[in-house]
């Protein structure tokens, strides 16, 4: 029988040596690649966009192709509040960037509610289909087709103002994706977060242990919409400027193959993903400028076809493999006397 | 005698089809009662009106004297309904003690709680830790529940209902598709359910039944054939006409 304080300790969700190792190679591309800033930005941001998708992918079984939605409209809340000077402060103009895309994430997550995925595909798509067009049509607050120009972001904090190298801007975007990514490990191992990946497993019987499914659906949607939202003005907010394409359809598309890549359902999928994209197209696109997405997209249909799960069961049989070679080579070296000394089994 | 569920006029359309018709069906509180009936007589829409999953064409539902018939599934467990499903509807990728926590926090009123996680919870870990015991699952509380051999899932399918401590409990055939060495563990859990728990079992073992119901409602094209005593079912003409003939002689 074991104890009730061994069992808790199971559930308390410890922080694992490989994601303090994640963290510190983080922080680590701060200090070791000031050359690389720009891209780490874009990383950065790209990642905690990535990371918003994994919630309501990985967690609550929510497939999107329209997540570029409440990113856009970050986006532009962000420019226009450090345009209009109305918020020049950023780290402020971030939060109110948030919470209108968390808004906009509120209303329209009435929407995926319900239906199959397929519906849930079109629905997303469908709905950053029309935020693109709204800002396509309003051109005397968005800028139209020409883009949101003439944006000067303030200091963070009025202290600290962006340079043209990107340090203070990678500094800022990582700083923002550490916390958000707490608070969302905090919460995917919360009851609320069981009770999403209870409901992805399964919706019938998690309504039949108490669950109101719809309503979490509704939580977990609205955040991630504020994730996305606050991606969306990092990007405004170190490149000073937004245009339509942040609302764009092939933005949603990559991020559901980022995420892919990397893994849905674990938090640092969307992060990994986010850094293999980049740093693929990156290279690829050096080596080879105009067929960088075949690359890319055979990477992706191995991935697919093969399976994470079969590839990771590679991995452990290859290490088996190993194991067991090793020790045999072991065994016909030492001898057995030897060998049984050191608690060794044959 | 309290009722604990009671159905009046309950009847299910589909289409033409009427798969439950005019059920009027009263259980006592603490009953062992059983809903027999050959396939298609319309158990499992029975059993999908009592719990919300669908919507009754006409009739109402009371539980415990409130009625409950536009209330949502998952506030129907809240008021102290819960059910176990004909084929196992488990949380594959969750542990059992995943499982049992989630319900027990929604319970408690800290299930939607998002900062801490659920091991803190001193109270919801001691119960799900004491239900496992119970139910014979403590040694296989860290598994991933899709790993677990059809038995214990059964089991575990058993021991969510009982998470949610509800005052009446739908069992959908429990004993279905179990290994007869396995039988007995689900036999004995069900006739170690609490006896303040009001439990409407539906089975086509016989076994089973006559062994666990002090009450026994035949249901048959939907409609209530016959409703009464163990032996009075056994022994009723039209019951064995239709339905027990064969499994009771045999």
């Amino acid at each position: 029988m074991q104890s009730t304080d061994l069992i808790a300790g199971r559930l308390r969700a410890r922080w694992r040596a490989t994601e303090y190792v994640f963290w510190a190679a983080a922080l680590a591309s701060f200090f070791v690649l000031p050359e690389r800033h720009l891209i780490l930005t874009e990383i950065a941001w790209l990642g905690l966009f990535a990371l918003s998708l994994d919630l309501i992918l990985g967690y609550a079984g929510i497939i999107s192709l329209g997540h570029a939605a409440f990113f856009g409209l970050g986006s532009y809340v962000a420019a226009l509040l450090a345009k209009h000077a109305i918020i020049p402060e950023p780290a402020l103009a971030l939060l109110v960037s948030g919470l209108a895309a968390a808004a906009l994430g509120f209303i329209t997550s009435f929407l995926v509610l319900r239906g199959s995925d397929l519906t849930r595909l079109m629905v997303t798509l469908g709905i950053a289909l029309i935020m693109r067009e709204i800002a396509n049509q309003l051109p005397d607050i968005t800028g139209g087709a020409d883009g949101l120009q003439g944006v000067r972001i303030g200091p963070i904090l009025g202290l600290f103002e962006f340079d043209i190298f990107g340090h203070v801007g990678y500094a800022y975007c990582l700083t923002v994706l550490f916390l958000l990514f707490l608070l969302a490990r905090r919460i995917v191992h919360s009851p609320f977060g069981l009770s999403l990946r209870a409901t992805k497993a399964n919706p019938l019987r998690s309504s039949s242990i108490g669950i109101p499914v719809n309503a979490r659906l509704v939580a977990i949607y609205t955040l991630a919409a504020a994730y996305a939202g606050v991606a969306g003005a990092l990007l405004a907010q170190t490149t000073a400027f937004a245009s339509l394409e942040v609302f764009s359809f092939e933005r949603s598309a990559d991020l559901l193959l980022m995420l892919i890549l990397g893994g849905p359902g674990y938090l640092y999928g969307g992060l990994i993903g986010a850094v293999v994209f980049k740093f693929v197209q990156d290279w690829l696109a050096a080596l080879t400028p105009q067929y960088w997405q075949f690359w890319i997209g055979a990477l992706l249909v191995v991935i697919v076809l093969v399976g994470r799960e079969r590839m990771g069961n590679w991995i452990l049989a290859a290490r088996a493999f190993g194991r067991r070679t090793g020790r045999r080579i072991l065994c016909s070296i030492i001898p057995p006397a030897l060998f049984a000394a050191i608690g060794g089994k044959r | 005698m309290t009722i604990a569920l009671e159905t009046i006029g309950l009847r299910k359309q589909f289409g033409g089809i009427s798969a439950v018709n005019n059920v009027s069906l009263r259980i006592e509180k603490g009953a062992r009662h059983a809903l027999i009936g050959p396939n298609g007589a319309g158990k499992t829409t029975l059993i999908n009106l009592l719990t919300g999953v669908l919507s009754p064409s006409s009739g109402s539902i009371l539980l415990q004297g409130r009625d409950i018939t536009d209330v949502g599934v998952h506030r129907r467990v809240a008021f102290g309904l819960a059910r176990t499903f004909q084929i196992n509807q488990l949380f594959l990728d969750l542990t059992p003690i995943e499982s049992l926590g989630l319900a027990i926090a929604q319970r408690l009123g800290v299930g939607a709680q998002w900062w801490r996680p659920i091991g803190t919870n001193a109270v919801v870990v001691e119960e799900a830790a004491e239900i496992l015991r119970r139910f014979h699952l403590s040694d296989v509380m860290f598994e991933r529940t899709g790993n677990l051999p059809y038995g214990k899932q059964r089991v575990l399918e058993i021991a969510l209902a009982i998470a949610c401590r509800p005052q009446v409990l739908l069992l959908d055939e429990p004993a279905a598709g179990v290994p007869e060495a396995e039988r007995h563990d689900i036999v004995a859990t069900v006739a170690a359910l609490p006896a303040e728990v009001t439990v409407l079992l539906i089975e086509h073992d016989m076994d089973l039944v006559f062994s666990f119901a002090q009450r026994i409602t035949v249901l048959v094209n939907g409609e209530l054939m016959l409703d009464g005593a163990p032996n009075q079912v056994a022994g009723d003409p039209r019951v064995k006409a239709v339905y027990l003939g064969e499994a009771l002689n045999a």
